[in-house]
């Protein structure tokens, strides 16, 4: 039976996790691969790095990272933040991650999109989105730049053209939800998934277990869901979200 | 020694990961000695069918790969690494496979609610006993990335099944022949213990 998918994030500066230090039970609590790894016992169906390093001249610590996870940890993997270059690209994937997400640098470039998409294959290129709603509620649009920027574009049309360049999947943050442990925006999920065939991702905004299942059921049409700090503070662990949701009828990996 | 195929595939590095975190020392080449004298042969597999066909034939490797087939090495497909083992593809229409198995390769139909690629974790069924799959339970979940599926024309070497609105060929043996589509590299330890099986064992292989 083909799953839905739970994905845990990791916010990563300088190549240590930042968020939370409550993995007391290991050697080093912001050692990426410690972590990983504890995620992937928990039953975790993929993991999202986020490298949110300010200087470009960091990018070797993000290599020697990416490296060292994918000799430890054997599920899929995406590496986001500062990647702008189809070379950026090759450089990552070598490394051993499998996916390579993109925000503003898509924006800027679409045509990165559809380079790495024809130089890697759609599979590797993840289209994130940073979504806001409109103040007079007739749709979202697209925040570049860590959610500073307004870009003034649609959020639905740019993912429809993620998608026509061929981005292999959606990674979308509601920004209204973010941080807010009050559910994931089911109205900006499900619209994009209704308007695109790729997978999407919902993010932003899971604060307990229904907030799951109101993502992966027909309220949000999402594949997957991903949450951070959650699972980064043990709020909830990974294993307990997916028994839930098979208990609902979802299905997942267990 | 295991040989993995170079021919400038993109997972050529995780395959290679996980053999090493097996304690393997798997060699990644393309010099016919070296295959040739290989215990066992990978060949990974990223990117269009018509692609790693060029690439293959650039390096003079459909040639090798047959000879290391007749001479009885073990050669395992992953994903497009194990579409190329067969004749054609609907990926790449007019370019011919290494046909070591005869099958063809066909676009995933598009569905309701069914997204494509194939993308995530999708559980095994057996329909017949597979020497890769010793000590993994059926319904075991492994990881696929495709867009297009095996239809073997003998299902009677399809060793494991996944459902996708198609019955997908997940994965064929035939005499010292093995494929996979999904990526035994990223699904965890069960992935690890289907590389273990072929790498590991000698009975039957």
């Amino acid at each position: 039976m083909f799953t839905k998918r739970i994905i845990p994030c990791l916010d990563v500066n300088n190549g240590r996790v930042v968020k939370g230090v409550n993995f007391v039970d290991l050697k080093d609590a912001g050692d990426p691969v410690e972590i990983a790894k504890v995620y992937d016992r928990e039953g975790a169906d993929e993991l999202v790095f986020l490298d949110i390093t300010a200087s470009s001249d960091a990018r070797a610590t993000v290599i020697d990272m990416v490296e060292k996870v994918a000799e430890n940890v054997f599920i899929p993997f995406t590496v986001g933040g500062g990647i702008r270059t189809v070379e950026d690209f090759r450089t990552i994937l070598r490394a051993g991650a499998d996916k390579i997400s993109i925000n503003s640098s898509a924006i800027n470039t679409p045509d990165l999109i559809s380079d790495a998409a024809y130089k890697f294959g759609s599979q590797c290129v993840v289209v994130a989105i940073d979504a806001k709603s409109r103040t007079d509620g007739s749709g979202w649009n697209v925040y570049k730049n860590g959610g500073r920027i307004d870009t003034g574009l649609d959020a639905v049309e740019w993912a429809m053209e993620a998608e026509k360049r061929g981005a292999g999947e959606i990674l979308l943050t509601s920004m209204d939800g973010d941080g807010t442990k009050a559910g994931y925006q089911l109205d900006l999920t499900r619209t994009i998934a209704e308007h695109v065939s790729i997978p999407v991702i919902a993010s932003g905004g899971a604060g307990q277990l229904s907030h799951f299942y109101d993502a992966l059921s027909d309220k949000g049409k999402a594949d997957a869901a991903l949450a951070a700090s959650l699972f980064h503070y043990k709020e909830l662990k990974i294993r307990e979200v997916k028994e839930y949701l098979k208990s609902r009828g979802i299905p997942v990996r267990l | 020694m295991i040989a993995l195929i170079d021919y400038d595939a993109g997972n050529m590095r995780s395959v290679e990961k996980a053999l090493i975190h097996l304690g393997e020392k798997p060699i990644v080449t393309r010099d016919r000695e070296k295959i040739l004298s290989a215990d066992r042969i990978i060949l990974p597999g990223v990117g269009s069918f018509g692609d790693a066909m060029e690439n293959l034939e650039k390096f003079g490797l459909p040639a090798i790969l047959k000879e290391a087939v007749d001479s009885g090495i073990p050669l395992l497909g992953i994903c497009l690494g194990m579409q190329v083992l067969f004749e054609e593809s609907e990926e790449s229409k007019g370019v011919k496979g290494l046909g070591f198995l005869k099958g063809k390769i066909l676009r995933i139909p598009a569905k309701e609610g069914l997204k494509i690629p194939h993308m995530g974790w999708n559980s095994l069924e057996y329909p017949r006993e597979g020497r890769l799959f010793q000590d993994i339970l059926e319904h075991s979940y492994v990881y696929f990335v495709h867009s297009y599926y095996l239809k073997a024309e003998d299902e009677d070497i399809v060793t494991a099944t996944a459902d996708y609105g198609v019955k997908i060929h997940a994965s064929v043996e035939r005499g010292n022949v093995f494929g996979c589509q999904f990526h035994p590299e990223k699904s965890g330890e069960i992935g690890l213990q289907i590389l273990k099986n072929f790498v590991e064992r000698q009975e039957g292989f």
